[in-house]
C-alpha cells in the first residue's frame, strides 16, 4: 500500500529533478568554472572584488527592500479592512484579477500612463505643470513593482487577520488595551505569518526583477536580475551569470532563514 | 451594597431581533451571581452589556451609581472570563496573565509577584513557561481565571466558562469558583445554561427566557417556589399538573383535594401545581395520597427515574429504590411539597402574595 502511494510521487520527482535540481548543479557547476571548462573561483572573486557587483547587490537589496515595505505599507491596512466588509469575496476578486493579467501588458499600460504625453502628464498639463519625467525614473519603477506585488502581500496577510479569534480582541480590550496597544500587542503578532509569507512573496523575486528595470526603469535601474539576463542573453558569459544566479539563491535563503526564525522566548522564575 | 445596576435595558439587533425586552437588575458587591437560561435566551446579551461589547438599545448601566452605558470594555473595572477562554496563543501561561498589567506599564518585580499570586489562587504554580497549547481544557480555563483576576476587577463575569469541560472537571471548577470568589470577595456574574452548575454554586440567580427575567432568588426559593411553568421545568425535573384553588391551604388536583402551604389565591382559580419527583416518596397502594402504576424505570446510578400512570396523568418520580413495572405504588407527600402556581402571576405579584400570608417577605432565606 505505502509503497504504491510513493509511486503517485514520480511525476512530479520527475519534474523536481529535471527542472530544479538539474539546473540548481548546472548553475552551480558553471559559476565554479571558466568559459573552458576548467574548475576556477576566478567568478566569484571578481564578484567580491571589483565594487560595481557589490553596489548592484546592495542596489538589489535596497530595492527590493522598498518594495516589500511600500506593498506591506498598503496591504496591511487594506487587509485590515477587507476582513469587516460585508461582500468579501467580491473584494477579494478585485484584488486578485490584476495578477491574471500578463506582466508585460501591465508594464506596458503604465509606459503609457507614465509617458511624457501619458494620462499622468496630459492631467498635470491641465495645472500648468509639466511634463514632468516620470517613466524611467527610480519612483517608475518602485511604484509599478509595488503595484504588480501588491496582491501578494494582501492576499496571505487578509487569511492570517481572518484566522484571528475575535474573542481575542474583545479579551485584550477587556484586560484594559487601547485600539493600538491590541494591534500591537495581539493583532500584529498574531497576523506575523501572513506577513511573513508575504515578504517572502515579494521581497525575493524582487530581488532579481528585470523586466520591470529595463521597461519602466529604462536600465537605469541595475539589479542583479538585470545582470544576470547581461550575462547570458547579451555578453553570453555564462559562468559569470551563474555566478551571480549562485549568489541570488544564496541571498534568498537567507532571507527565508531571518523571516521565518524562531523567536525565542526567555523562561521566567518565579 | 449595590455595585452594578441595569436600568430598564433592551436590545434589539439591526436584523429587528428583540435579544432583550426591560430588563432591570441589580448586582451587590461580593456575591456569586448566576444568569441562567436556555441559548437565545439574553443572558450572553447581558453579560456583554455589562462587560461593554454591546451597547444596550435603550436603558442604562450604571456602576457604583455612575452611568457607564456608553464607556468603552477597556475603561470598565470588569474583566471576562469567556466562553472558549479567548486566551492569547502568541503567549506562554505568564505572559497570557500578565497582559493586563503590562499594559498599566507595571515594574517587572511587581508583575512577577502578582502573576504568581494569581497562578496560585487557580493552583498553577510552576506553569509559568508552558505554552498553551500544551495545557488540558481545565489548565486553559484556570489561566483564563487567573489572567482575568490579576487587574483586580470589582466584578469577574464569566460567560459559559465551564461548558467545554467534561463532566468530572466542571463539578471540580465549580468548588473552585466558588472558592476563589470566597477568597477574592469580589461579585461574579456567570452565565450558564446548566442548571445543576447554577444551583451549586450561587447566591443568586436570575432565570431568563425569550430576553426577560422570570425569576430571581436564592437557588433554594427559586427552586422550592417557582414562579412559572417555564422555571419550574427548566430548573429540575417536575410533574406540573392542573388544579385548581379550593381555598386558602387547599388545593384541587388529579381528582382530589389536598392540603397545601399556598394562600392568597381566590377560591375556584385553576391553577398549576407543581411536584418534585424526588418529594414524591414510593408507599404501598392503601397509604398513598395517590395510586399510580409503574410504566418504566431507569436506573441513574444514584437513583431510579421512575415513570408512572395514575389519577389521570403521568407522574415522574425519583427513587432510591428501585420498584417492579407494572406494580401498583402509593404516592406520599407532605403538603409542603406542593407548590401551586397561578397562571401568568408576574415574580413581582409573586412576591407581594408571599408577603400578604407569610408576613416577612423574607420567604426566600429559609
Amino acid at each position: 500500500m505505502k509503497q504504491k502511494h510513493l509511486s503517485f510521487l514520480i511525476p512530479y520527482l520527475l519534474w523536481i529533478i529535471l527542472f530544479v535540481i538539474a539546473p540548481l548543479v548546472l548553475i552551480l557547476g558553471y559559476s565554479l568554472t571558466d568559459a573552458a571548462g576548467h574548475f576556477t573561483l576566478h567568478n566569484f572573486v571578481l564578484f567580491f572584488s571589483g565594487g560595481t557587483f557589490i553596489k548592484m547587490m546592495l542596489n538589489s537589496f535596497w530595492y527590493a527592500l522598498l518594495i516589500t515595505f511600500f506593498c506591506l505599507l498598503i496591504s496591511y491596512p487594506a487587509a485590515m479592512v477587507l476582513t469587516k466588509l460585508k461582500n468579501q469575496q467580491f473584494w477579494l476578486m478585485l484584488v486578485i484579477l490584476p495578477t491574471w493579467i500578463n506582466l508585460l501588458l501591465k508594464a506596458y499600460a503604465f509606459i503609457g500612463i507614465f509617458a511624457r504625453n501619458g494620462m499622468v502628464n496630459q492631467f498635470l498639463h491641465l495645472f500648468g505643470i509639466g511634463p514632468v519625467p516620470i517613466l524611467f525614473t527610480d519612483f517608475a519603477f518602485i511604484f509599478v513593482a509595488t503595484y504588480i506585488e501588491i496582491p501578494f502581500m494582501i492576499m496571505p496577510v487578509y487569511n492570517a487577520l481572518k484566522e484571528i479569534d475575535p474573542a481575542l480582541i474583545r479579551a485584550s480590550s477587556d484586560l484594559g488595551a487601547s485600539f493600538w496597544q491590541t494591534f500591537r500587542y495581539v493583532i500584529w503578532p498574531l497576523s506575523w505569518p501572513g506577513v511573513e509569507s508575504g515578504i517572502q512573496a515579494i521581497f525575493i523575486p524582487s530581488l532579481s526583477l528585470f523586466m520591470l528595470t529595463r521597461l519602466i526603469g529604462g536600465n537605469r535601474v541595475i539589479t542583479l536580475g538585470t545582470a544576470v539576463e547581461e550575462y547570458f542573453l547579451t555578453t553570453m558569459n555564462w559562468n559569470m551569470g551563474a555566478t551571480i544566479g549562485v549568489i541570488l539563491i544564496f541571498l534568498m535563503t537567507i532571507v527565508m532563514i531571518l523571516t521565518s526564525g524562531k523567536r525565542h522566548k526567555k523562561e521566567i522564575d518565579l | 451594597m449595590e455595585i452594578i445596576k441595569l436600568d430598564h435595558i433592551t436590545k434589539q439587533y439591526d436584523d429587528g431581533f428583540v435579544a432583550l425586552r426591560d430588563i432591570n437588575l441589580s448586582i451587590e458587591s461580593g456575591k456569586f451571581y448566576s444568569l441562567l437560561g436556555p441559548s437565545g435566551s439574553g443572558k450572553t446579551t447581558i453579560l456583554r452589556i455589562i462587560a461593554g461589547f454591546a451597547e444596550p438599545s435603550t436603558g442604562k448601566v450604571y456602576f457604583n451609581g455612575q452611568d457607564i452605558t456608553g464607556l468603552d470594555a477597556s475603561k470598565r473595572h470588569f474583566n471576562t472570563v469567556f466562553q472558549n477562554y479567548a486566551l492569547f496563543p502568541h503567549l506562554n501561561v505568564y505572559e497570557n496573565v500578565a497582559f493586563g498589567l503590562k499594559l498599566k506599564r507595571t515594574p517587572e518585580a511587581t508583575v512577577r509577584e502578582k502573576v504568581k499570586d494569581a497562578l496560585h489562587t487557580v493552583r498553577l504554580d510552576g506553569f509559568a513557561n508552558r505554552e498553551i497549547s500544551e495545557l488540558s481544557g481545565g489548565q486553559q480555563q484556570r489561566v483564563a481565571i487567573a489572567r482575568a483576576i490579576i487587574n483586580e476587577p470589582k466584578v469577574l463575569l464569566l460567560d459559559e466558562c465551564l461548558s467545554a469541560l467534561d463532566k468530572r472537571l466542571r463539578k471540580e471548577m465549580q468548588f473552585e469558583l466558588r472558592a476563589i470568589q470566597k477568597k477574592l470577595g469580589i461579585t461574579f456574574i456567570f452565565v450558564t445554561h446548566d442548571q445543576e452548575e447554577a444551583l451549586a454554586m450561587s447566591d443568586e440567580i436570575f432565570v431568563l427566557n425569550d430576553g426577560q427575567i422570570q425569576q430571581s432568588g436564592s437557588p433554594v426559593a427559586i427552586y422550592d417556589e417557582p414562579v412559572n411553568d417555564f422555571v419550574a421545568r427548566f430548573i429540575g425535573d417536575s410533574n406540573i399538573l392542573p388544579g385548581e384553588m379550593i381555598k386558602d391551604f387547599e388545593v384541587k388536583f388529579a381528582g382530589k383535594n389536598f392540603e397545601c402551604a399556598d394562600a392568597g389565591i381566590t377560591p375556584g382559580e385553576k391553577v398549576e401545581v407543581v411536584l418534585r419527583p424526588e418529594d414524591l416518596d414510593i408507599t404501598a397502594p392503601e397509604k398513598g395520597k395517590v395510586t399510580v402504576q409503574v410504566l418504566s424505570q431507569l436506573f441513574l446510578g444514584d437513583h431510579f427515574e421512575i415513570k408512572a400512570t395514575g389519577a389521570g396523568t403521568e407522574w415522574l418520580i425519583h427513587s432510591t429504590n428501585g420498584v417492579k413495572i407494572g406494580q401498583e405504588i402509593g404516592l406520599f407527600f407532605d403538603p409542603e411539597d406542593i407548590h401551586v402556581m397561578r397562571l401568568g402571576e408576574t415574580e413581582a405579584e409573586f412576591d407581594a402574595r408571599l408577603e400578604s400570608y407569610e408576613g416577612d417577605g423574607e420567604g426566600d432565606d429559609e
